[in-house]
């Protein structure tokens, strides 16, 4: 099998480590990704603040970087959410029959961190370690556009000395939004707000989820009311051992 | 329909347009303690009661399938559907009337009204009426308007505006509503309390009286049956039943999407709606009537406002499907915070999001496709399946184009967009563009972390801190690797 990391491109920018977490929790497992370097970023937040016609060509960009590979993981519920609800749309809106078959194959064989170890890989104990409090925030798209369900709790259900915190309301958004938490700021600070309230609440010292967007504005929002609380990516956890 | 009937079609007028843009508006519902939570509560409250009463039926997604189908199929011929209708309605003794725009329908309301000599009408819950201003076209013209459904009443009586679809006064506690009934309602008793059944009894006394002079009813229409010619209300109080059977004349005001093409097609709405709505497994008042019965003069009043031009667009029109349930409001985490003032329209939330700027056109609400976060919730719960989500994204390219359309220079935003698909669209550029990342980290060296960045970021700042960018990108840690 051929697998190949999608990284995003926030990850590849700002949150290198958990791409870092992501080679390390898959060569544990015998699984040995190629990063393609041609490789730079779905298209989402042009489609998401409307430009779907600036994304197209990002769509043609990654359906030809990564056509050769069997499996495509992401680390980003929102990314593989965009390769497999937007981008055959968009080639389709463009007019472009083939990009759109060749979209919609590659959406076929994209899968987010916590569906390929548990749905390809079959495993749901990677064989890590980690001996903290930690609550999970089930982020929007990977909930509810590719319904990865309870797949990312199995994998940290099965992490060697883990106290898992169950976080109230957990299935509310966190008010990130993408440029909604620029262009509407005061609504996305009063949900961070909640979100912060919540993960505060379990008295946990690290909140964890499964894209490193929504970790970057919850993050943001604990470091700013110096809370102490961290923010961690499954796959960092997912990645350490003893 | 084709595409080119969107082009000619009216815009619709009325109470969908506020005055301020929504994050502005916003801002300001988000600084009133009190009614967060009030709506936070109200609408927490019903979610849940929604949930349960869902869970209960094991065939729910293939409601939601028929709901969604069954509207589409209307959809497409509604032309067809319509005129059967009028046809249905006129051959048992009621009068069409059509309505290019909220302007038309109001006059044709008004002149029916003050036909009849009338000073005063009685009014069921109406969305449509709502939408169009109809009470202050009619007093205007003389004319006083009651409303008779309680949540509407209090908004009345309050001089204020519903900020819920189903539940006008969600935004007012019982303290609130004592308050405004002590000020407004003459009869009302000085001792009234702020318990529930005393509110309700001192508004069933007061409207008592209204429904036994009034000589003329004003309602909306849940569903229009096209093979009989049959309009159906939908609520919960009876208030609604008492002006549609008492009064010699009903006037009924109609949004074009609300026909249905048979009496088996309720059956699949009449589950779908009170469970989402009001969490209920039945409706406890739903009246039906067919032209003019027993001698009550009845007219239909066919509103279009927009609803063709929404329907020109393949990629929105299925926001036409939407049997105004609410549910999306309720789980909407942006909606709970701000109310429905803050959009601006009397279809606020989700639906008024994706709705609104098809009715008016986007130049017209240009910021309520980007009020959402795109979480997704209110496409779950959507009985009738709207794609929320998608169909805001579908808009926000619409407020774009037209932004585009309008200027010879590019904003700033697009600019930027523009210029970062541009580094994304090379892998030499884009790798050079992490690297001026890292330039950052001298803007955090202090704490590790950054706290204060110019416009536009500094909205990002106002509230959150960014981490002090990273000594080496991913790529570049890969291929040293």
């Amino acid at each position: 099998m051929r697998v190949a990391l999608f990284v995003t491109c926030l990850v590849d920018a700002w949150a290198p480590q958990v791409g870092r977490a992501v080679i390390q929790v898959l060569e544990r497992l015998g699984v040995t990704a190629a990063v393609p370097l041609e490789q730079t970023c779905c298209g989402q937040m042009h489609v998401n603040t409307g430009y779907p016609g600036l994304a197209v060509p990002l769509v043609r960009r990654h359906v030809r970087v990564f056509a050769g590979y069997d499996a495509i993981v992401v680390p980003s519920g929102s990314c593989a959410a965009a390769v497999r609800h937007q981008h055959a749309g968009l080639a389709a809106s463009a007019g472009d029959a083939v990009l759109r078959r060749q979209a919609e194959d590659v959406a076929s064989r994209t899968y987010e961190l916590s569906e390929f170890l548990v749905d390809v890989l079959g495993v749901s104990d990677v064989g890590a370690y980690f001996p903290h409090r930690v609550t999970y925030h089930p982020t929007c798209h990977s909930l509810r556009v590719l319904r990865v369900g309870d797949r990312p709790l199995r994998l940290l259900r099965a992490v060697e000395g883990i106290d898992l915190a169950e976080l109230p309301d957990s299935t509310q958004c966190c008010g990130f939004g993408g440029t909604f938490a620029v262009k509407n700021a005061a609504v996305s600070a009063a949900m961070l707000a909640d979100k912060t309230a919540a993960v505060r609440a379990t008295g946990a010292g690290i909140c964890a989820a499964a894209d490193a967007s929504c970790l970057l504005h919850i993050g943001g929002g604990l470091s700013r009311l110096g809370t102490g609380v961290q923010t961690r990516h499954i796959a960092e956890i997912l990645a350490s051992t003893r | 329909m084709t595409g080119a009937a969107g082009a000619n079609a009216p815009r619709g007028v009325g109470h969908l347009r506020g005055d301020t843009p929504f994050p502005a508006a916003a801002e300001r519902a988000l600084t009133d303690a009190q009614l967060r939570r009030n709506l936070l509560r109200a609408t927490s409250t019903i979610q849940a009661k929604r949930a349960q009463a869902v869970a209960e039926l094991d065939d729910w997604q293939q409601l939601r399938a028929a709901g969604a189908a069954i509207k589409d199929a209307v959809l497409a011929h509604l032309d067809d559907y319509l005129l059967q209708l009028e046809e249905q309605v006129t051959a048992r003794g009621g009068t069409v009337h059509w309505a290019r725009d909220a302007n038309e329908a109001n006059r044709i309301v008004t002149g029916l009204v003050a036909a009849t000599g009338a000073a005063e009408v009685v009014k069921v819950k109406s969305m449509a009426t709502q939408e169009i201003g109809l009470n202050e076209a009619l007093a205007a013209a003389g004319i006083g308007a009651v409303e008779t459904d309680l949540a509407e009443l209090i908004v009345q009586l309050g001089h204020d505006w519903p900020s819920h679809i189903l539940v006008p006064a969600i935004h007012r506690n019982r303290t609130e509503i004592r308050d405004i009934f002590l000020r407004e309602m003459p009869d009302a008793d000085p001792a009234l309390t702020d318990d529930p059944a005393a509110l309700a009894e001192a508004a069933r006394r007061h409207l008592r009286r209204k429904f036994l002079t009034a000589r003329v009813a004003v309602s909306g229409a849940n569903f229009a049956v096209a093979e009989t010619g049959t309009l159906v209300v939908v609520e919960s109080e009876g208030n609604g039943r008492m002006c549609l059977t008492l009064p010699p004349t009903l006037i009924t005001v109609m949004g074009i999407e609300k026909v249905v093409p048979a009496w088996r097609d309720m059956e699949v709405f009449l589950q779908l709606l009170p469970r989402s709505s009001t969490a209920e497994r039945m409706n406890p008042y739903t009246s039906t009537w067919t032209g003019s019965v027993e001698g009550q003069d009845f007219h239909l009043v066919l509103l279009d406002n927009g609803r063709t031009a929404t329907l020109a667009d393949p990629a929105g029109r299925s926001a036409l499907r939407c049997i105004r349930c609410s549910a999306c409001l309720n789980v909407c985490p942006v909606y709970q915070r701000t109310g429905g003032h803050a959009y601006g329209s009397v279809y606020p939330g989700p639906i008024g999001a994706v709705l609104t700027p098809q009715l008016t056109g986007v130049a017209d609400n240009p910021t309520l496709p980007f009020a959402s976060t795109l979480c997704g919730a209110c496409y779950d719960v959507c009985p009738v399946a709207i794609d929320i989500p998608s169909m805001l994204v579908h808009l926000r390219s619409r407020v774009i184009a037209d932004k585009a359309a309008g200027r010879r220079a590019p904003t700033a935003e697009a600019a930027a967009m523009a210029g970062l698909a541009w580094t994304m669209r090379s892998r030499r550029r884009w790798t050079w563009a992490l690297r001026a990342v890292r330039l950052g980290r001298v803007l955090g060296w202090r704490q590790d972390r950054i706290t204060r960045l110019p416009a536009p970021m500094s909205a990002w700042t106002a509230s959150r801190d960014v981490p002090r960018p990273p000594r080496q990108s991913f790529r570049d840690w890969w291929a040293r690797r």
